[in-house]
C-alpha cells in the first residue's frame, strides 16, 4: 500500500519496529522509512504525524494498531485514520467508538461473496 | 464487588490474594497456562487461561457482572483495550491500567481508563520529592472537581519564608491545609502563621493554578 500511495505522488512514511522489514519495500519507492515503535509518541511526532493527512495502522496485531490509531486520532488529530482489526467483535466496538475499521477477512469475505452473487 | 484482573504476573498475583482477603470476588485472567496453574495453586480455581483484552475472554470471565476491571500486562495496548472493551461493551464502571510508558497516561485517560498508573511516573515523584529543585509533588487528584492536592517544601530562598499565611498572594479557590515542620505534629495554618525554610506545605490547587501557587509561595525561587 505504501508502495502504491508513493507511485501516485503521495508523500508517504513508512514505520516499522523490525528495521529488517523495512527493506522488503521495493527500491523504487520514494517515501521516509523509519525503524521505531509507533506505539511511542516520541516516534510517531518525529516521523511528522502531527502533519498529515491520513495514518494507516496496518500491523498484525490488532491491539497496537487500536492504540497507534487513537494516539494518531486523539493526539496529533490526525484527519483520516484507518485501522486494521482482524477481529470482527473488536472491529464493531472501536467502529462504534469512532474509529474508522479494516478487517482483512471481512473485506475479502465480502469480494468473494460478491463475485458469486455478481 | 466482582473485579476482574487482566494479566496474571506478581503483581497480579499479590493483589489478588490481598483483594480476596479484603472479601471480593476476584478472576484473573491469564495467557501462559503457567501462570494460571501458579496462580490456582495459591489462591485456588480464579484463573481463566486467556487473552484478557479479547471480547469473548471478557465475556467468558463474566465482565457484564463486572464492577471494576484492572489491566496488568506488559503491554500497553493490551491494556488499554482490555479498559474501553470493558467499559463500552460490557459497562464496567470502574477501569484501572497499568502503563509501561507514562506518555500514554493522557491518552489514556482521555479514552476512558479511570485511573492510568505509571510506575516510572511514581517512582519519579518519589525522586522529585528529594530532589530540593523540585519543591512541588502532586499527591492526588480530586476526580468530582478537577482540584488536586499537592505538596510544596519551602526552600530557604523561597520568598514565602518569612510571611505570614495571609501575607501571600494565592490563586483564587487554593487553599493551604496542612503544614508540617520538622520537630512538630503536623498542623493547620492559621492566617497569622510564620512560614519557615524547609516547612512542607499540603495545599488545594487546580493544574491551571499550579504555577501561580508556586509563584506565590516560592516567588524567583520556583523557577529553579
Amino acid at each position: 500500500m505504501a508502495q502504491l500511495l508513493d507511485k501516485e505522488g503521495h508523500r508517504v512514511t513508512v514505520i516499522d519496529a523490525v528495521a529488517a522489514s523495512l527493506r522488503r519495500l521495493d527500491v523504487s519507492f520514494t517515501g521516509t522509512v523509519i525503524a521505531g515503535d509507533a506505539t511511542d509518541e516520541e516516534v510517531l511526532r518525529k516521523a511528522g504525524v502531527g502533519e498529515s493527512q491520513a495514518f494507516v495502522a496496518a500491523t498484525q496485531v490488532d491491539n497496537r494498531n487500536i492504540l497507534m490509531a487513537q494516539i494518531a486520532q486523539h493526539i496529533f488529530k490526525v484527519p483520516r485514520v484507518i485501522c486494521r482489526i482482524d477481529d470482527a467483535r473488536l472491529g464493531d466496538i472501536y467502529e462504534d467508538l469512532g474509529l474508522e475499521t479494516i478487517s482483512p477477512a471481512g473485506s475479502l469475505t465480502q469480494l468473494m461473496k460478491d463475485k458469486i452473487v455478481e | 464487588m466482582y473485579i476482574l484482573v487482566v494479566g496474571g504476573n506478581r503483581i497480579s498475583r499479590h493483589l489478588a490474594r490481598d483483594l480476596l482477603r479484603e472479601g471480593h470476588e476476584v478472576t484473573v485472567i491469564e495467557k501462559d497456562a503457567q501462570s494460571c496453574s501458579q496462580i490456582e495453586e495459591e489462591l485456588g480455581e480464579i484463573c481463566l487461561q486467556g487473552d484478557g483484552s479479547q471480547v469473548f475472554m471478557l465475556e467468558a470471565a463474566g465482565a457484564e457482572r463486572a464492577d471494576m476491571l484492572i489491566a496488568l500486562t506488559d503491554a500497553d495496548e493490551d491494556n488499554l483495550v482490555a479498559c474501553q472493551v470493558a467499559k463500552n461493551s460490557f459497562s464496567v464502571r470502574r477501569t484501572i491500567a497499568r502503563l509501561g510508558n507514562p506518555q500514554h497516561k493522557a491518552l489514556f485517560e482521555k479514552l476512558g481508563v479511570d485511573i492510568p498508573i505509571s510506575t516510572s511516573s511514581l517512582i519519579l515523584e518519589h525522586v522529585q520529592e528529594e530532589v530540593p529543585t523540585h519543591s512541588l509533588t502532586h499527591l492526588t487528584e480530586l476526580e468530582d472537581n478537577e482540584a488536586e492536592i499537592v505538596a510544596v517544601k519551602m526552600l530557604p530562598n523561597a520568598s514565602g519564608v518569612g510571611k505570614r499565611v495571609n501575607e501571600l498572594s494565592l490563586p483564587p479557590d487554593n487553599l493551604i491545609c496542612l503544614l508540617i515542620r520538622k520537630g512538630e505534629p503536623p498542623f493547620i495554618p492559621h492566617e497569622d502563621t510564620l512560614l519557615q525554610a524547609d516547612d512542607r506545605l499540603i495545599a488545594s490547587t487546580y493544574p491551571e493554578t499550579e504555577e501561580a501557587l508556586m509563584l506565590a509561595l516560592l516567588g524567583d525561587a520556583s523557577h529553579q
